[in-house]
């Protein structure tokens, strides 16, 4: 009597959460999915089970050429990310002795995210401009003669503005597997002749590998599902999945954007796992 | 003669800003002895073995090492390796690894430093754990494969920071006896930080006793035990009582007193029974506490009580005059 009894306690007390999951993660995905095979003309959305969605995904070129575009960025922005994530992470985790410091400096790193994403990247326009601070304090210092027109509406500014819009996210996961590592084992490596360098390399590296995979996983997802950065940063000049799918919203296309959203999720999710095949971060959970 | 590796410490002074930590420490370590630094936490025992380790800087002073000053040296130039308290094992690396790791940090090949690891392993018994990580071991059979890598590099003196704490009572009386095992057929330098004096008398050919930055004595387990020089020393070794005289203090040992007939007066204050003998705390009518450990039959001869008054007394030869 007492063991079913809490075994009803147990699915009462999973079905609050169960609930929430089903409401706003599960019902939205299956409704994308059977949106996603639905058909469409210029003025209207007809409910039908067809592929001519996928079909049109996975036949035309430019769709595979700005998939390829949104993994570039994705790569490009993770590479950066880690490298700048890292070092920073570094020092506040080895090179700051005191607790206070760390934590005020890695407030620090937060403030930029007191103000909108997209005041922060619409801050860059007048620096990187034809007529912006860079272009001229670089002429007035006789290094270039005329502006430099890649700094702006270019892939360069659009990758610029991922890496700082997310380089906190490669932090905060790294620094925190880093503050875990018990500072005797870089004496430990000391004490067997490890130098600075070989303590990275063998000591530290692979014992932050599941922050470095958290942080990544943070980077990879938000930078391929971004849609806003890659409008602003390129104005409208280049593309990436999420541009895709927010045109076709735009044209009242729902079926196509729901197919495209569902093929950006499934590959998503793939990257994700192929990354969780490399490294286990159950500990870090 | 002075002959073979033996440490030396030279004036050495350590501090931390103002505070001194270790001051002006003089002391030739005989080799191949196990010595133990024994002292309460914040004696300095600890920042000077990191001193000899290398992990902390020298303030003042040298270490010297078969007459080399090596103060200055990296820890990994010095000859000596240490083995730290919660044993540092690197944990993403097997056992195997972890042994071999300073053999790989110098380039060694992976089938000779794995050769070497293995031999290591076979020393202190754990070779049948070599693939293993540090996590799936026990605490003793974590700080055998600790001991296994600062061996690894053949030093000439090993340094331990307080091994055995992490181990509990009954491991600790096992490893222990291992250390000491193990010291005697390397017949290496063993300098042992310790706060146990049980295991600092049970180890030790040489104990340095430690308090307020400074050595307060150093001789052989027995000559300590034997012959307090400080108060402090006597209080901190534990079965000594130190009482008031015309003239100084002076201890007497708590099994060298005896409940009889005349002598000081005193009050039973606690009695506690520990198997071979019974423990009698009492007080004199000064204030002064004093131990009697008496053998058991003695004891039960005529019991007391606490609350009973007694009398104490022992042989005048067995009074050790203290000389601070």
């Amino acid at each position: 009597m007492q063991i079913r009894n809490r075994h009803i306690l147990g699915w009462l007390e999973a079905i609050p959460l169960t609930v929430v999951l089903v409401c706003f993660l599960v019902a939205p995905i299956v409704m994308i999915v059977i949106v996603s095979f639905w058909g469409a003309t210029e003025f209207s959305i007809y409910p039908a089970f067809q592929f001519d969605n996928y079909a049109y995904l996975f036949g035309s070129e430019v769709v595979l050429r700005v998939f390829l575009a949104t993994f570039k960025y994705a790569l490009i922005s993770w590479a950066f990310t880690l490298a700048i994530g890292f070092t920073v992470a570094y020092f506040l985790a080895f090179h700051i002795r005191s607790q206070s410091m760390q934590i005020a400096l890695f407030l620090l790193c937060t403030i930029p995210f007191w103000t909108s994403n997209i005041i922060r990247m619409i801050s860059w326009i007048p620096f990187l401009g034809r007529n912006g601070i860079a272009n001229q304090t670089l002429i007035s210092w006789g290094v270039i003669h005329e502006p430099l027109e890649w700094l702006l509406y270019s892939d360069f500014s659009v990758i610029l503005a991922f890496v700082h819009l997310y380089t906190l996210f490669m932090v905060v996961p790294i620094f925190n597997t880093m503050m875990r590592i018990d500072k005797s084992l870089l004496e430990a490596a000391r004490d067997n002749g490890a130098s600075g360098f070989q303590t990275l390399r063998h000591v530290i590296l692979p014992l932050t590998k599941p922050g470095i995979m958290i942080g990544t996983i943070f980077v990879v997802t938000l930078v391929m599902g971004d849609f806003i950065t890659v409008r602003f940063m390129s104005g409208s000049q280049r593309a990436n999945v999420g541009r895709l799918i927010s045109n076709d919203i735009g044209l009242l296309q729902y079926p196509s954007a729901a197919a495209t959203a569902v093929v950006l999720l499934c590959t998503v999710l793939i990257v994700i796992a192929i990354l969780l095949r490399f490294v286990n971060i159950r500990k870090e959970l | 003669m002075r002959t073979g590796y033996d440490l030396e410490l030279v004036h050495l002074t350590k501090r931390y800003g103002d505070a001194l930590a270790v001051r002006d420490l003089n002391h030739v370590f005989a080799p191949g002895s196990y010595v133990c630094l024994l002292g309460p936490s914040g004696c300095g025992k600890s920042s000077t073995l990191r001193m000899i380790a290398g992990h902390e800087d020298v303030t003042e002073g040298n270490i010297l090492l078969s007459g080399q000053d090596i103060s200055h040296l990296t820890p990994a130039q010095r000859g000596t390796a240490m083995m730290f308290q919660n044993y540092a094992l690197f944990p993403h690396l097997s056992v195997r690894d972890n042994v071999a790791f300073s053999l790989r940090m110098k380039g060694v090949d992976k089938a000779t430093r794995h050769k070497r690891a293995d031999e290591l392993l076979e020393l202190v018994d754990m070779t049948d754990y070599a693939d293993r990580l540090p996590a799936q071991l026990s605490g003793g059979q974590q700080q055998r494969v600790a001991l296994a890598r600062a061996l690894v590099t053949d030093p000439k003196v090993l340094l331990l920071d307080e091994p055995l704490s992490a181990l509990d009572p009954f491991l600790r009386i096992r490893m222990r006896a291992e250390l000491k095992k193990l010291q005697r057929e390397l017949g290496i330098t063993f300098i042992h930080v310790t706060h146990g004096q049980d295991e600092a008398l049970a180890l030790a050919d040489e104990i340095v006793v430690m308090n307020n930055a400074v050595i307060e004595q150093a001789g052989t387990a027995r000559d300590v035990w034997a012959a307090p020089r400080t108060e402090f020393v006597a209080r901190f070794i534990g079965g000594h009582n130190v009482i008031d005289l015309e003239g100084g203090k002076a201890t007497v040992r708590a099994d060298a007193v005896r409940l009889t007939q005349d002598g000081l007066p005193a009050t039973v204050v606690a009695v506690e029974y520990q198997g071979a003998s019974v423990a009698v705390t009492t007080q004199t009518e000064t204030g002064t506490e004093v131990l009697a450990l008496l053998p058991e039959d003695q004891f039960f001869a005529s019991p007391k009580n606490p609350g009973e008054p007694v009398r104490l007394s022992w042989d005048e030869g067995r009074l050790h005059r203290l000389q601070a």
